[in-house]
This record gives C-alpha cells, sequence and structure tokens, in this order.
C-alpha cells in the first residue's frame, strides 16, 4: 500500500506491507532509530511519538494508518542545534540513567504539558504512567517535568513543535 | 513480534465498511484503535486475513444528543469521552471509569465501541455500560439493529454482535445530575482491573434516591449489582447504610481464580469496592 506521512516536518511517500508497525517504519525505512522498542506487549511506551499532535505508542500503530497523518518522534524537537526545553530538563536534572526510556518519556512528557501546563507531582506520575523505566525510580523523570513546565510556561503545545515551513520539504524514499 | 500478513482496507462509511466485511469472509478482522488488537497480532494470537479499518469512518466519531439520551459513536476515542461536555454531564460515569483506562497514549488510540466489542471481562467500560442500561446499535448486511447491554455481553470476549455485523453507536439514557463514581482495584500502573466497581447515584438531601451498580471481572461478563442497587434506593448515605448494602454485592457473580487474585479474595475485594465507589459517588 502506498502512505504518505509527514515526519518531523518531511513529506515522505512509500510503499508499505499493511503489517508494518509504525515504528518498523520510522526506524528501518526512515532511519529515524531515536525511536525505540522496549516490549512486546504495548506497555514500556519506549517508542512514543506524536500522531497529529497526540502521544501514541509507535509499536502499537500500523504505518498505513499514520497514512496522511503527521508524525512528530524525538528527532524532531531539537531547534538550530538547541534541545528542546523538555529535552534540556533531563539533561539537567539526571533523568536518565541507560537512556532506553528516554525518548518515549520526553515525548510523553510533552503531551502531558500541552494538557497541563504546570502538573504537580500526582498529575506528572499519572501522565507519564504509560512510560517504564527499569533504572532510575521515575525521581529525577518528575522533577525534570516539572522543571520543564516551568521553563515553558505556559505550556508547549503541538504549535510549539510545528516545524516551519523553511525546513519542511518533500523527501521519497 | 511482527504481525502475520494481511490485507487492508479502510472504508469511508459504515456501508462500505459493512460490504467490505462480508466481502471479505469470516476470517476477517474489524479493527478500530487497534490497542487490543495490535497486540494480538503482534503476538501472533490471531492472524486475520483481511483487516477492515473503521478508523476514516466520520459518521463513527463523536457524541451527539438525541432526545433523553446521547449518541456516543464507536469510534470516539477514550480520550474524547473523558472531555466531552454531553457526557460529562450526563453520563459521568462514563466518563470518570474511562480516566481510569489503560495511559495517555492508549487513551489517544483506543475507542469506546472498540472496548465494548472486545468484552475484555477485565475491561473496564462493560461495567458502567451494564450499569446505566446502554443500547448498542450494531449495522449488518441485513439493517440495523438494537441490543440492549443486558443482552450484549455473553461471555467471555464474547458479544452479541454476529458475523459480518459493526458496532456503530452506544444509546445512553440521560443521567442528568446523578453523581458517579469508578473503583478500580489494580497493583501496578497501566494494568487491568483485578475487580472494579462503577456506582452512579441520585441523592436529593442525604437520601439515596435512585442507584446503578455495575461490577468489572467478577464473572465472564460484567455484573450489575441489583442487590446493592435495591438495598441503598431510600437509605441515608451513612457508612453503616453503604456498608450493610455492600453485603449484597457478590449476587449474581461467578468471578475465577488467577494470577493476581483468588475467588476469596475477588468476593472479598468487591465488597469491599463498592462500599468505596458508593461512598465516592454520594459525596
Ligand atoms: C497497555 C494497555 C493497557 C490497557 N489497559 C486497559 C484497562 O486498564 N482497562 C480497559 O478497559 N482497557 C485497557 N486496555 C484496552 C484498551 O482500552 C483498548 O482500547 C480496548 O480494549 C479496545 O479498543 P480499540 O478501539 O483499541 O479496539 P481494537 O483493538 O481495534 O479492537 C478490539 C476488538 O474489537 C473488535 N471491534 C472493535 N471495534 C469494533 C466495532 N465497532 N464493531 C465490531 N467489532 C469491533 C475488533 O475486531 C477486535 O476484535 C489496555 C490496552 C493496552 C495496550
Ligand atoms: S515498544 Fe513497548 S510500548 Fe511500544
Ligand atoms: S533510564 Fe534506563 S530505562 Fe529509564
Amino acid at each position: 500500500m502506498r502512505i504518505t506521512v509527514t515526519v518531523d516536518g518531511t513529506t515522505y511517500t512509500d510503499e508499505v506491507e499493511p503489517r508494518l508497525l509504525l515504528v518498523q517504519y520510522l526506524r528501518e525505512r526512515l532511519g529515524k532509530v531515536g525511536t525505540v522498542v522496549g516490549c512486546d506487549t504495548s506497555n514500556c511506551g519506549a517508542c512514543t511519538v506524536h500522531l497529529d499532535g497526540h502521544s501514541v505508542k509507535s509499536c502499537s500503530v500500523l504505518a498505513v494508518q499514520a497514512d496522511g497523518c503527521e508524525v512528530t518522534t524525538i528527532e524532531g524537537l531539537a531547534r538550530d542545534g538547541q534541545l528542546h526545553p523538555v529535552q534540556q530538563a533531563f539533561h539537567d536534572n539526571h533523568a536518565l540513567q541507560c537512556g532506553f526510556c528516554t525518548p518515549g518519556m520526553i515525548m510523553q512528557a510533552i503531551d502531558l504539558l500541552a494538557e497541563d501546563s504546570d502538573p504537580d507531582e500526582q498529575a506528572v506520575r499519572e501522565g507519564i504512567e504509560g512510560n517504564l523505566c527499569r533504572c532510575t525510580g521515575y525521581q529525577n523523570i518528575v522533577r525534570a517535568v516539572r522543571d520543564a513546565a516551568h521553563e515553558m510556561r505556559p505550556g508547549a503545545g503541538p504549535e510549539a513543535e510545528r516545524i516551519s515551513g523553511a525546513q519542511a520539504g518533500v523527501h521519497r524514499s | 513480534m511482527i504481525p502475520a500478513e494481511f490485507d487492508y482496507v479502510a472504508p469511508a462509511t459504515v456501508d462500505d465498511a459493512v460490504r467490505a466485511l462480508a466481502d471479505a469472509g469470516e476470517e476477517a478482522k474489524v479493527i478500530a484503535g487497534g490497542q487490543s488488537l495490535i497486540p494480538v497480532l503482534r503476538m501472533r494470537l490471531a492472524a486475520p486475513t483481511k483487516l477492515i479499518d473503521l478508523g476514516k469512518i466520520a459518521e463513527l466519531r463523536g457524541v451527539r444528543e438525541d432526545g433523553d439520551a446521547l449518541v456516543i459513536g464507536a469510534m470516539t476515542s477514550h480520550y474524547d469521552v473523558m472531555r466531552d461536555p454531553l457526557i460529562g454531564e450526563h453520563a459521568k460515569l462514563i466518563a470518570v471509569t474511562t480516566s481510569t483506562v489503560a495511559d495517555p497514549q492508549v487513551r489517544h488510540r483506543g475507542t469506546f465501541g472498540g472496548s465494548l466489542a472486545h468484552a475484555d471481562p477485565a475491561g473496564d467500560l462493560a461495567a458502567p455500560a451494564l450499569a446505566l442500561d446502554v443500547e448498542m446499535v450494531a449495522h449488518g448486511m441485513d439493517g440495523k439493529r438494537t441490543i440492549p447491554a443486558s443482552e450484549f455481553f455473553v461471555d467471555y470476549f464474547t458479544t452479541a454482535l454476529r458475523p459480518g455485523e459493526l458496532l456503530t453507536e452506544v444509546r445512553v439514557p440521560k443521567y442528568t445530575g446523578w453523581h458517579a463514581h469508578y473503583e478500580k482495584f489494580n497493583r501496578v500502573a497501566q494494568a487491568w482491573s483485578i475487580v472494579g466497581v462503577a456506582a452512579a447515584v441520585q441523592v436529593e438531601g442525604h437520601t439515596i434516591k435512585q442507584a446503578r451498580v455495575g461490577l468489572t471481572n467478577m464473572s465472564s461478563v460484567p455484573v450489575r449489582a441489583g442487590g446493592v442497587e435495591r438495598a441503598l434506593i431510600g437509605q441515608e448515605a451513612t457508612p453503616e447504610a453503604i456498608k450493610t448494602a455492600a453485603e449484597h454485592a457478590l449476587e449474581g457473580t461467578m468471578p475465577v481464580a488467577d494470577g493476581n487474585a483468588d475467588i476469596a479474595y475477588r468476593e472479598h475485594l468487591a465488597k469491599v469496592l463498592t462500599s468505596r465507589a458508593v461512598t465516592a459517588a454520594c459525596r
């Protein structure tokens, strides 16, 4: 099947098998290996990306279901060499150890902050409940998300992520 | 893991989807949000020959008023159900229950209709659907029919939908001004209910005028706690009265033992959670 998907501001048109998962499409076809796969059961959230502005587990979406949609991955966050405020807050607060959960955590944290620009600790914990971390014990992750919230007031919506027209191009692979 | 091969269509209307399902035959499957189906495909516990994706059918999304009922499109996502002002006003039990389902990512994709059609005994939305006496609207090649919730849930993962039928809408009578709570017991984040209790009450002063209570995972299908409801009606909303009523919670249940809980523990939970759910709803 032919699909057209905009990923991190670039539009791709590709022929894919219906059974191809969105995460495989991102990693194996587009080389966006920043998005990782941590489980086989849709539980870990490491594969979280934004689909039309909302967080989803990209291992639980078929690439064909993303036809006509806009996808943002962890690779589409930095601007002109500047980390996204949530990425910076993870760095500043030591919110990662092995880093495997980090791409998904950051994408989900951005989704959470778009819904609630100043979440308390409980709201952060609930907002990232679909993301598992085996290393940190979550403490510093929660701290980083709240820190980012303060940096970013009044909140980063899908708008904050939209890539400017100048950078967007069309690419076929 | 990677799913086995299948064909895929994404029709734009209900009529086209019904026809596609009929043409594709027994081995085809409908995909809604895919949040139960895709994990099953990845584990290769199912290998349908064709998927009919309902995701492009605009008429299946959204909530509207129809006289004294709300009509929830089967493809309305959990996320949209939670935030919908009509559901918040007239069917609060559905909103509060939905907010306990899974995690934010799954709620963005998973749908109200998909959850009901999936009929997992641990799924949270069947108990409130049963307690609120909703009606399921099904479309097939022979046209449309309406199935009361009390007849919809047949067994584990089995509903009254016939082969070739789609669940298209859910009609919910309005419960304007009712208070509601869903008490869900699980051990870790984003886990399924070991037991869940859905309660909606209409309170005047301190008196419980009407009550609706449904239980999750206390049988192969959701259970309506009629005994609890009858014991609550007309009572003052005191801790003693609620606790006494909750003693009826096991009527009509047939819990099973699994890795999370044995039968005696489930029975204990059902009573305790009923008491908590009704208490929270009355507040
Ligand atoms: C990590 C995780 C945690 C979860 N936790 C919970 C939880 O705590 N509580 C809970 O209730 N659920 C939970 N779920 C399940 C989630 O709520 C799903 O959204 C839901 O079970 C299925 O909805 P769906 O739209 O994704 O359906 P799909 O997965 O697309 O479909 C499920 C089944 O229903 C059939 N179907 C779907 N729609 C229709 C229709 N309109 N007509 C006829 N047949 C149809 C499909 O053919 C399939 O057999 C969880 C899921 C995941 C991945
Ligand atoms: S890889 Fe674990 S949820 Fe997607
Ligand atoms: S930092 Fe290792 S899994 Fe989270």
